[in-house]
């Protein structure tokens, strides 16, 4: 479990979140959402130790992370894993060599064993064993974000954080990474926080939703409890596109 | 690095290194610096893993120089040749000197300071814009977040790399310099060939190999990190990367000028 007390973060003079709390359940898809500029990203990076608050904490499993000394710190740190945006693969890397990196670094397998881990994680995310040689340049979208999940799981992590997975992506391939995500959270009873502001992606997968607008939490609740707000801002990010809007049209409302 | 890498760091200039602005920040900048420098001689995570990038970047930085650096001592070496015997009108002065300042200019200054600013421009902006595109793609937050030291991971085989490869790229331009001056005197004649032999024998001093190899490692020193962390702490985009390199390129450069005068005045004053 991740908890998020009182977190608060500024740069320079511009106060980008404000008293956050939030707690992150395992073997759920937690998902924090917000328009662009929120803060949501910071709020991961700072859940991450990307980013250190001015105030608050993060607690994994009680360890409170900004209190960590080094060592500690990076005993959590080889606990997460983590989904980036533009996927973050190593360019001068093969697929497999990607994926053997974290596996590698901390030398916790035998070379042998190190392949085989990476060719069941590669596996698990439906990627064919002819990709493996493949640099990520050679593969799509799609692939390089199943190659970073793949990448985020050799580890066996206890906590995955996905900063805007579907980003770029087709709504099909959108989908697919979406119930990956969920299918391994709950396979490996992993927390794991999915930051978005796809409301394709939240419909689908959202168990445990916060709302983050202009760097405070505005609201807390789950996927059918969304579609019927009367928090006015949640209300116009949720039924911003014209399908929401007939979604809602439809529902009465 | 705990340390949050995001927008309330100074944004990127220009290299407009005798601006007021960037005046008031070169204290920002050295502090950083040497910051930067505690994380990449921290403790590795695996030393067989920067081994083998050790080797990568060997042959990236130095194998890969090998060309640009034995075309330039070559010409830079027959050039020094013909200008020392253009200027010497007096026929009290002896031919033996064309070889005997050829020599010497070579192994003091040219090899050892020339081709490491040329190696600047050339290794510098490489480093600088590898590393520089790793942050701008998230690169090194994923390394940081797997509980890498990303700092030593990316930079310390570069600095290792540099330090043990430099020397031989100025030796071996020591050497091409000296026989591009024997090359051009013995293509037009202006002296006799036995004459620059003579010269490059005369009243040798083998600490002058020292000192050039002392000054080419510290040069490789402050080529490599000051260019890792112009590319470590880049933000931004693509623009900036491009930003990031031409800075490295211009502060090593500017570093290399300075400790060469504080070297030569410790080691020959």
């Amino acid at each position: 479990m991740i908890e998020v007390k009182g977190l608060s973060k500024r740069f320079g003079s511009t106060q980008v979140l404000t008293d956050i709390s939030a707690v992150f359940k395992p073997g759920m898809i937690n998902q924090v959402i917000g328009k662009s500029g929120s803060g949501k990203s910071v709020l991961a990076k700072c859940i991450v130790g990307l980013h250190v608050p001015e105030e608050g904490e993060v607690l994994y499993d009680g360890r409170s992370f900004h209190h960590l000394e080094k060592d500690e710190k990076r005993q959590v740190r080889q606990e997460i894993g983590m989904l980036f945006q533009g996927s973050a693969l190593f360019d001068s890397l093969t697929v497999i060599e990607n994926v053997m990196f974290p596996l590698r670094m901390f030398g916790v397998m035998e070379p042998g064993a190190m392949r085989e881990r990476a060719e069941l994680c590669l596996q698990r995310v439906s990627i064919e064993p002819e990709k493996n040689k493949l640099f990520p340049s050679e593969i799509s979208g799609g692939m390089q974000k199943r190659v970073g999940i793949a990448r985020a799981i050799a580890m066996q992590p206890k906590y995955l954080l996905c900063d805007e997975p579907n980003s770029g992506l087709d709504p099909q391939t959108s989908i697919v990474i979406d119930q990956l995500i969920a299918e391994l959270t709950e396979e490996y009873g992993i927390t794991t926080i999915v930051i978005t502001h796809d409301m394709n992606s939240v419909m689908e997968t959202g168990d445990n939703i916060i709302f983050i607008h202009e760097g405070r939490k505005h609201w807390k609740g789950g996927r059918e409890e969304l579609l019927h707000t009367d928090n006015p801002e949640l209300s116009a990010f949720v039924y911003a596109s014209g399908l929401m809007k007939r979604v809602k049209k439809a529902m009465g409302g | 690095m705990d340390a949050g890498l995001g927008p309330w760091l100074p944004p990127q200039v220009p290299p407009d290194i005798f601006g007021p602005l960037q005046r008031m920040r070169i204290l920002f900048h050295i502090g950083r610096y040497f910051q930067l420098m505690g994380e990449v001689f921290g403790r590795p995570e695996r030393l067989g893993v920067y081994w083998r990038r050790i080797i990568e970047e060997i042959d990236l930085l130095g194998v890969k120089s090998l060309g640009i650096v034995a075309m330039l001592s070559a010409f830079m070496g027959a050039v020094i040749a013909l200008q020392t015997k253009s200027n010497i009108n007096s026929p009290l002065i002896s031919d033996t000197l064309v070889g005997f300042a050829t020599r010497q200019s070579t192994i003091l200054e040219f090899s050892p300071t020339i081709i490491a600013l040329i190696l600047a421009g050339k290794v510098g902006s490489t480093v600088a814009a590898e590393i520089g595109s790793m942050r701008v793609k998230e690169q090194i937050d994923a390394l940081d977040i797997m509980g890498v030291n990303s700092a030593g991971y990316l930079i310390l085989p570069k600095v290792i790399a540099a330090v043990l490869i430099f020397p031989f790229l100025i030796i071996m331009s020591m050497f091409l310099s000296v026989f591009g001056g024997y090359l051009i005197v013995a293509a037009t004649g202006i002296i006799s060939t036995s004459a620059y032999q003579t010269g490059i024998r005369m009243d040798f001093m083998p600490f002058s190999i020292t000192y050039a190899l002392i000054k080419t490692e510290v040069f490789a020193f402050i080529i490599t990190t000051v260019s890792g962390y112009h590319g470590y702490y880049t933000q931004g985009g693509t623009r900036e990367v491009g930003i990031s390199s031409t800075t490295a390129v211009v502060y090593s450069i500017v570093a290399i000028i300075i400790s060469n005068f504080v070297l030569t005045k410790l080691l020959l004053a």
